[in-house]
């Protein structure tokens, strides 16, 4: 029987639960690359006088302070929503209504956070 | 296999406008994902408008007005009108649901209603649930007594006795309809239903898991410790929120996890 597959991301609300979720990973693999491009970054200022240039050009980018805080913020979701995943392996604070207190806090942190990081550095 | 697109005989084609008969004090546009296994045709998106001050409550009063009234093709499942049998669940306004418990009133604008997401469908708004009901008779939805108990029942019929307190274990989880809400709005279930049991069954490992009278608590958890089976749940929570009697399934399979980890 040729039966079709009803639909299923394209009409499924964008519930909170599945984009907090979803986010945590998107956040983990940024997590991981801009890591990984940082350490290029640090390696080109450890390569000493003749490439500062090139590490000065990069910094003054706009666009790499965005992204440098883009990066913080990921860390600061990832951690405290990591917290949040942690606490649900003992079974806690999974009521429904918690879940989503939770995950406004995690928003809320992290932004809070990362202003704070910016602003103090 | 996470596949994000539909395959090309379910992609949604547009569908037909059934005309207005009368002028309505009320009226309401619902969209209805169609197709039928008698002609080739694609799944197409039909749309009615009906009139709510001739239409009962719920989202089910629609669809049977539509049924009597307009299409008499329309076809889904239904039958206690009450959220006691689970059979009406559907996908309304995005989110799974019983459309005996849905209320029209609470969704703003045209109502969009689909099948139960990802997975074969038989007709228009019926699914087919030979999958999930073979992963369910897996995880041996039954008493599990001891062999002596079982020889001797011949001789004496003994009470299986339950504390109240060991039958507050329980709550929660007994009052599951099978409806496939929650099953069906997990996206790692939509990417993994092969070999992941899914919310609803897992729901119902834990209550019989947590069930005083059985006897075989270890048994039951050392099969559904399953890097598949079980660990595919990503605590993603989608399940607990579309639970249409408002269990929390996300939470029964924490504990299983949990009561894994601290018996086996």
């Amino acid at each position: 029987m040729n039966r079709p597959l009803s639909p299923h991301l394209s009409i499924h609300k964008k519930v909170l639960t599945a984009v907090f979720s979803i986010f945590h990973r998107f956040t983990g693999i940024g997590l991981s690359v801009g890591a990984f491009l940082l350490s290029c970054w640090i390696i080109i200022l450890a390569l000493g006088e003749k490439y500062y240039g090139i590490f000065q050009t990069i910094s003054s980018f706009f666009i790499f302070k965005v992204i440098l805080f883009l990066w913080t913020l990921a860390i600061f979701y990832h951690l405290y929503n990591g917290i949040r995943y942690l606490i649900w392996s003992y079974g806690k604070m999974m009521d429904l209504k918690i879940v989503y207190k939770t995950g406004y806090a995690v928003l809320v942190l992290s932004f809070m956070s990362t202003l704070m990081v910016w602003l103090l550095v | 296999m996470v596949q994000f697109a539909l395959p090309k005989n379910s992609k949604i084609k547009e569908g037909i406008q059934h005309p207005v008969k009368e002028q309505s004090e009320s009226p309401k546009k619902i969209v209805i994902y169609r197709w039928s296994p008698d002609d080739d045709e694609n799944p197409r998106l039909d749309s009615y408008e009906i009139d709510l001050k001739k239409c009962g409550p719920m989202v089910l009063d629609a669809l049977m007005k539509i049924k009597n009234e307009i299409d008499s093709s329309l076809t889904f499942r239904r039958s206690c009108r009450e959220g006691v049998c689970g059979s009406c669940a559907m996908n309304i306004d995005g989110v799974n649901t019983l459309a005996c418990l849905k209320p029209i009133e609470e969704v703003n604008g045209e109502i969009r209603i689909y099948p139960l997401p990802h997975m074969p469908v038989v007709k228009d708004l019926v699914p087919d649930l030979t999958k999930v009901y073979k992963q369910l008779a897996s995880i041996k939805p039954w008493l599990q007594r001891s062999k002596k108990a079982e020889a001797s029942k011949s001789k004496l019929i003994e009470e299986i006795k339950q504390s109240p307190k060991d039958r507050e274990k329980l709550d929660g989880q007994w009052e599951c309809v099978l409806c496939f809400c929650c099953t069906t709005s997990c996206p790692s279930y939509w990417w993994n239903s092969d070999e992941y049991l899914g919310p609803a069954v897992l729901l119902q490992a834990a209550r019989w898991v947590n069930d005083s009278r059985d006897v075989e608590r270890k048994k039951r958890l050392q099969e559904i410790n399953d890097s598949m089976k079980l660990y595919r749940c990503h605590s993603i929570m989608n399940c607990t929120r579309s639970c249409p009697k408002g269990l929390n399934p996300a939470k029964a399979i924490a504990d299983l996890k949990k009561a894994i980890v601290t018996e086996l």
